[in-house]
Formats: structure tokens, sequence, C-alpha cells
């Protein structure tokens, strides 16, 4: 395959950025895209330009490190995560256009690489439980209904990459923040911190200067995990129900 | 508890949701009121008059229509200063946008923001037209509402403000319906097909008991 990449270069956070073009041939269609840009990279060195910086890690869709938007698409075309994308999904003679993950909380640290810390930050507001756990328990020590087992498993599936913020049209992290309270508030070990983790965690999504949320629905389209829109909706009546408790005392 | 309220996202978005539905109540009501036009201009103005009188003898002259509006006024201006307010975040948490642009979410999402600019204008001369009639052409009759309805509609201009502002009224309860159920956590994943169908059917019931009265002074069955 032979393609056009459009990437987003910025030498660092202060820079100012703009697209560049590259052509780059001889790609296979069962390549991941990653792999595809380590290509583009490879030439570039031998070149002895500087490499397109990206994040990835694992490459296999559970870390949540790759973070590219694709053709306007975070994670691209498939619903999946950028390195789970393989080149199958284009045509050869395509025209790619690479941007990072934009959101203000999300700063460009280098070319496509963006600082997701301010995630970090509402993760230490609340999305932990302070009982210490210990060694995995017995399974059936602390029953749990099944219903609320799937919800809060569906939840937990959140990698945490911020492709929800990046298609969110308001650069909003309603569905990571509400994957993250959801998946133990609805737990009997995430109870005694119910309502401080959901006023905490949305004070500290708020504090980092996330939009909000107009339920537009792209970020549950983008995400790779498949964290559904009414995570958002449980979220907020958690957040009611705790402001309306937190009121009373 | 206000505080909380007001100083969060999460909370203006319920602001916005229990506004939209105040206002969103009066709408169903009005609109049910204003087809008594088709039943002739005395039934049309002994209901308005009716208004007048409504909770006699235990409010006075015009009370509850006072009520309503002081009600009708800060759900308006609680609804529009949150949705200033959100915007203004929203649009600062994305400085930077896209190169590669979609077309993103569907076109009732999209206007909402414009949708409700128009519908804040609309209210503001509707009021100038028909309550106080300062802009209300061929001289406005104060206690004959009939009348001062086929004027208005008897202009094209008239008619065009009013009929482009409840299509615009449509889109925004068809998107602002499904998502105040989304703010106030009363949705789920049974109840969402439900949701988005009183949302759509209030949109398109709203709008077209609206129109009809325009549409029926033009085609002469109002006259």
């Amino acid at each position: 395959m032979k393609l056009t990449l459009r990437v987003w270069r910025q030498q660092n956070a202060d820079a100012d950025g703009a697209m560049s073009t590259y052509d780059v041939d001889d790609i296979s269609a069962d390549m991941s895209f990653l792999e595809m840009l380590d290509t583009l990279n490879e030439e570039l060195i031998l070149r002895g330009d500087d490499p397109v910086a990206f994040d990835h890690d694992c490459r296999e869709g559970i870390c949540g490190a790759c973070s590219l938007v694709i053709n306007g698409d975070a994670h691209g075309p498939e619903r999946t995560t950028t390195c789970q994308l393989h080149m199958r999904s284009f045509e050869d003679g395509d025209t790619i256009d690479i941007e990072p993950w934009r959101a203000s909380a999300f700063p460009v640290v280098k070319d496509l690489v963006v600082d997701r810390s301010a995630f970090d930050r509402i993760i230490q507001a609340g999305g932990y439980v302070t009982a210490p756990t210990g060694a995995a328990p017995e399974a059936h020590a602390t029953p749990v209904p099944k219903p609320d087992a799937d919800f809060a498993f569906e939840n937990a599936e959140c990698i945490g990459c911020g492709a929800c913020v990046a298609a969110c049209p308001n650069g909003a992290a309603m569905l990571f923040t509400s994957a993250k309270v959801n998946h133990l508030n609805v737990l009997p070990q995430g109870a005694p911190e119910r309502e401080t983790r959901v006023l905490d965690m949305v004070a500290q999504m708020d504090e980092e200067g996330f939009g909000g949320c107009t339920l537009a629905g792209e970020c549950a389209t983008a995400c790779p995990k498949g964290i559904p829109l009414v995570s958002i909706t449980g979220m907020n009546k958690e957040w009611l129900r705790a402001t309306r408790k937190s009121g009373r005392r | 508890m206000t505080r909380t309220m007001w100083d969060s996202s999460v909370g203006k978005k319920t602001v916005m949701a229990v506004s939209g539905l105040i206002m969103l109540a009066y709408l169903v009501v009005h609109m049910l009121g204003n087809l008594k036009i088709f039943f002739g201009s005395d039934d049309f103005n002994h209901y308005a008059h009716w208004l007048r009188t409504l909770g006699e003898p235990f409010l006075h002259y015009e009370w509850a229509l006072w009520i309503i509006r002081v009600v009708l006024v800060a759900a308006v201006v609680a609804h529009a200063v949150s949705a200033y307010q959100l915007s203004r975040r929203d649009l600062r948490a994305r400085p930077t946008k896209y190169v590669h642009k979609k077309p993103r979410t569907s076109y009732a999402t999209r206007t909402m923001r414009w949708g409700g600019v128009i519908l804040g204008l609309f209210i503001v001369w509707h009021i100038l037209d028909l309550t106080t009639g300062t802009v209300h052409p061929d001289g406005f009759q104060s206690g004959h509402p009939y009348q001062n309805v086929i004027d208005t509609f008897s202009t094209w201009y008239g008619s065009v403000v009013y009929i482009v502002a409840m299509l615009a009224l449509g889109l925004h309860i068809r998107h602002g319906f499904w998502s105040a159920a989304q703010t106030l956590g009363v949705g789920s994943r049974t109840r969402d097909r439900a949701f988005k169908t009183i949302a759509n059917a209030l949109a398109l019931v709203l709008t077209v008991g609206f129109i009809a009265v325009p549409v029926g002074v033009m085609t002469g069955v109002v006259s």
C-alpha cells in the first residue's frame, strides 16, 4: 500500500504546531497502524529527521497508552484502540490525517503525545477504596447481585485512554469519570466512599478544565472498550444523590 | 448544597434540565390553549379572559398569571445563564480544533446553542408582539387576543418568524427532553427508547400544534 500521511508535528508544548505531509510506501495491509508509523519513523531516522513522537505501550489494546485521532476519529475508523487498528481498514492511495487528542486539559507534549495526568488526578480524587483489601478474597464472601457485578465490570473495562475526551465536541471527561465512579459505587466494597467519591471526582474533573456534557454521545461511540452512554446517566444520578445527602449533614 | 449545584458542571446541567422541563410543561398548556382559536373568537377571547380570573376568589385578578410569568422568567434566566456559562466552559475545553473535521452528532444536538439563542430572541419578539403590542401591526387591541393573533399572522414576517421559531423549538425539545432525563439520572438502558419516543412525540406535537395557528390564519380557516 502507498499512503499519504498528514501528521501533526509540534516541537514542544510551547511551540506552534502544523500538519506535515509524508509519503509512505510498501505498507502491508496486515500491519497495525502503529507499525505503519514505525515504518515512517525508521525512514525519518535514516534521513536524519526527527521521528514522529506518539504514545504506545502494550500494543495489545489493554493499556490505554495509544492516543491518535485518525481522520477525525479517536482511534480511527474501527471501534478499537489505535494499536489494534490494522491497515486493512484503509485503501491503497488514501490520505490519512493523524492528530493528537485535542483538549485544554490534555496539553500536547510533542507531536502526537499529550499529557493525560489530568485523568490521574481525577482518580486520586476518589477512584479508589479505602478499605485494605489484602489478597484476593474468597469470591462469595461479599455477595454482589449479578446485574450490579455486570454493570461494575462493564465500567471497570475503561482503560483511561481519553478517546472519550478526544471525541467529545466539548472536550468533556464525563464518560471516563462516570466509568470510574460507577465501577466502585455500584459495589459493596466501594460503598463507604459512595458520596465523597462522586462529588470529589466530578469537582476534580471540572477543576482540570474539561468541558461539560451535552449528551452528544460521541464519547460512547469512540470508546474502544464500549463504555455505554448510560454510565453518564448513572453518574449524574449518583452525583444528585450525594448532593442531597451531603446537604442534609 | 446550592453552592455545590451552581459550581459544578453537572449541577448546572441539572438547573438546565429542571428549568427546561418547567418551560416544556408550560408550552404544552400554552399550545393546547392556542388551539381554542379554531373554535371562534368568543371561545378564544373567553379563554384568554379566564386566564386572568384563574384562581379567584383565592387569588386576585391576574395574580395567577403573574405568578406563572415570574416562574417562567426565572426558568428562562436560569436556563440561559447556565447554558451560557456551560458553553463558555465547553469552548475553553477545546481551544485547538481538529484539522480533519467530521460532521458530528445529530442536527438537533448540534443546533442546541444557536437554536436556544433563536428561541430567546423569539420570546422577546413574541411578548412585544402579542402581550405588550409594541411591535404589533395594525394597532394592538388589549383584551381582543383573537383579532391580535389574526393581525400578526396576516403579515408575512409575523408568520415566518413564528414558524421558524417553532421549528427551532421542535429540534430543541427533541434533544433537550431526552437529555434532561439523562441529566436527572432517570434514564436507563431499558427506558432509553421510551424517553426518545416521548421526546420526539413532544417535539412533533408542540411544533405542529403551534404552527397550526399561523397556517390556519394564512389558509383562511381562522378569520
